[in-house]
């Protein structure tokens, strides 16, 4: 049985619907037009126009909506088309969804879900292909989910729809398509434009109310040789990257952080404390990102388990443009990570 | 710059149906106790007691008093910064408010909000919100909230002439009308975003016209009297609750402090000003009681007295509480109680 992460998102948010009537999904075209990457299709029609809430292209206006109404009791899924729209709408989150706590000193909570994909997804140019992980989890407040495994992005979107803290969760437009085995006992593994990728993690049995925590790493390929931290998209490049890298003897451990705040540093440490070597294949830019936190992590934690300097894979430090040839020059690719893994290895 | 006098008009609709002795002596109250509350904030911030950014509401208070008098109780009030009134008048107790100026744990927020962020869950106060307009969307969504629970609650959403001029605005009034959110839009016009008035923000300066674009009702009210506020809300509130979806009242006001407690207000004339004392609305209200003897000057001094005690004892219960416990600091950021913040 093969399960896409547009379908696994899609389950946990109706999953979540049935059992909780204060739960309802508002955003641009979700309803009517069965959303944008359709990941919302069919739900207008279980839920109705009450629950299953099409908006104006009002990005902020929604965000806030959407805050008050948490405010007041309801479960609110705020989806944005793409997480550059959310920038439209950052004031609510920031300044609103995050803080609303603590100004209130715990008297109105602020239970809300903003989702969407985020990252580069093609030829779509400057303002169509960033990544807003380190920007939101810098905020405290908020949580932050990034994570295209379907089985557990499934598990984490129905554990932030039920958490009573406002989450921020970072889906993919090209891994929408992502397909994984999850058949209860059966072997895990990734497919994807016509490539299968074994990956490690948990599965649910059948008909079990699966849920996984936030704030939990996971390892997807175990190994001794080099630890690879990575999260969202970037996974599939560092398992490429972890196959490759295999055929010469060099074993990479493969961490897919799933949740960026609060962050799983005791998961990335004990690896680092194994295998003595780290590259973070991160999608953000370099200037204050993940892999600047994760780097940082491990010299305060590990420092002495280090063999080699920390080394990590960016996007490039500017603007992503249009061109084939640009773009593949901004993005991380399985051939940046074993260039980055051999140079940690003094190969 | 020449300032444009504009004096506040009457209400549209009826003419005052003339209210009870306690609803004009309970209006007295609220707006005295709001008065004098703001004028111990003012002193004990030139004593330096109360810190950060600080607006008071002196000249406003008709407008909490009419404001709360018609509502019903389960409804809720979002608004922005200066909000001291409007927090004392939906009942948070003075002791509590005075307490969260001067940062003390026993605060309506524990200290944690000061000025510009008093909550209280208990009286459906919604903040105290420090962005301007930010409050335009958030009071729509708790509006949108009691729609979807099917109760017949309405939320107040003000906002200052400055706001009016946001996005924010644009898009929450076209998803209320749009959805019919039980939502009433309150825009307390001082005629200055801080030190810009509202004839140098816009060519609409009449601020109620701006509801035409989104055929919401739209009226301009007169702000310095608390029945003409009460008039045009309860007509407001009949409206949203029928199901007929939002309504929008331009409030005329003024204050007669600058924006925040370090402005000195140098951008308006001093006969502007003077024109304004003279519709002082807590002093017209008293003279007006008297004059129209609705309550003898005893009565008046009564409750004069009252509140001058409890302003008293508010201040003195805010500087006897402890300021709030450095732990304090990683309480009440996350719901989840064990949530791992970083520390080194």
């Amino acid at each position: 049985m093969n399960l896409s992460l547009r379908d696994a998102l899609r389950e946990a948010m109706s999953e979540e619907m049935r059992r909780d009537e204060s739960v309802f999904l508002m955003g641009e075209e979700v309803a009517e037009y069965n959303g944008a990457y359709k990941v919302s299709k069919g739900m207008l029609e279980e839920f109705g126009a009450k629950r299953i809430i099409d908006t104006p292209i009002a990005e902020l206006g929604f965000a806030g909506i959407g805050v008050g109404a948490a405010m007041n009791g309801l479960r609110p899924i705020v989806e944005f088309m793409t997480w550059n729209f959310a920038v439209l709408a950052f004031d609510q989150i920031v300044n609103n969804a995050a803080k609303t706590l603590s100004q209130s000193a715990g008297d109105f909570a602020c239970p809300i879900v903003f989702r969407g994909p985020s990252g580069s997804a093609g030829q779509l140019a400057q303002q169509h292909s960033q990544t807003f992980e380190s920007w939101l989890g810098n905020t405290p407040g908020l949580k932050v989910i990034s994570c295209i495994d379907p089985v557990d992005a499934k598990g984490l979107m129905k554990t932030a729809i039920r958490d009573n803290d406002p989450v921020c969760i970072m889906e993919s437009e090209v891994f929408y398509a992502l397909e994984m085995n999850a058949t209860p006992g059966g072997d895990r593994a990734y497919s994807f434009a016509h490539t299968q990728i074994p990956t490690l993690g948990d599965l649910p049995a059948d008909g079990e109310d699966y849920t996984v925590d936030i704030g939990k790493a996971a390892v997807r390929r175990e190994g001794t040789d080099v630890t690879i931290v990575t999260y969202n998209k970037m996974i599939w490049t560092a398992l490429v990257a972890a196959q490759e890298l295999a055929k010469d003897g060099i074993q990479a451990e493969v961490i897919d952080l799933r949740t960026i705040r609060p962050m799983d540093y005791d998961t990335i440490i004990r690896s680092v404390q194994k295998t003595n070597r780290l590259v973070v294949v991160d999608e953000s830019w370099p200037f204050a990102s993940i892999s600047t936190e994760v780097a940082y992590a491990v010299q305060r934690h590990a420092f002495d388990y280090l063999d080699a300097p920390v080394v990590r894979v960016n996007s490039a430090d500017t603007s992503l443009p249009y061109a084939p040839t640009l773009v593949d020059a901004w993005l991380p690719s399985p051939e940046k990570v074993i260039q980055a893994v051999k140079s940690v290895m003094y190969r | 710059m020449t300032q444009v006098l504009t004096k506040p008009k009457a209400s549209k609709g009826k003419k005052s149906p003339g209210y009870s002795k306690d609803m004009y002596l309970s209006w007295f109250e609220t707006m005295f106790r709001i008065r004098k509350f703001e004028e111990r904030t003012l002193m004990a911030y030139g004593q330096q007691k109360i810190r950060g950014f600080c607006h008071v509401y002196i000249g406003q208070e008709a407008i909490a008093a009419g404001m709360t008098s018609a509502l019903q109780a389960g409804d809720a009030v979002a608004t922005a910064y200066r909000q001291h009134g409007t927090a004392i008048s939906r009942g948070i107790p003075t002791r509590e408010c005075m307490a969260e100026l001067y940062g003390k744990a026993t605060g309506c927020v524990k200290g944690k909000g000061g000025s510009m962020h008093f909550f209280s869950r208990e009286h459906k106060f919604f903040g105290g919100n420090g962005i301007v307009g930010a409050q335009i969307p958030i009071g729509t969504g708790i509006a949108f909230a009691e729609k979807y629970k099917g109760t017949d609650n309405l939320c107040v959403t003000m906002f200052g002439d400055g706001a009016a001029r946001q996005g924010a605005l644009y898009e929450a009034f076209n998803m209320a009308m749009t959805w019919k959110l039980p939502v009433l839009y309150i825009c307390e016009n001082n005629q200055y975003a801080m030190g810009t008035s509202v004839e140098r923000t816009s060519n609409v300066r009449d601020l109620y016209k701006l509801g035409a674009s989104f055929d919401m009702p739209s009226e301009e009210v007169n702000g310095m009297n608390p029945e003409s506020v009460h008039e045009a809300i309860e007509r407001a509130a009949a409206h949203i609750r029928a199901g007929k979806g939002p309504y929008y009242l331009e409030i005329k006001t003024y204050r007669y402090k600058g924006h925040s407690v370090s402005d000195p207000a140098t951008y308006r004339t001093k006969e502007e000003l003077k024109n304004y004392m003279d519709m002082d609305p807590v002093k017209s209200l008293e003279a007006r009681l008297i004059a129209d003897q609705v309550a003898s000057p005893e009565e008046i001094e009564e409750i004069k007295d009252r509140i001058k005690v409890e302003i008293d004892e508010a201040a003195q219960f805010a500087e006897e509480s402890p300021f709030p416990d450095p732990s304090e600091l990683f309480t009440d950021n996350y719901m989840e109680p064990n949530y791992p913040f970083i520390t080194d």
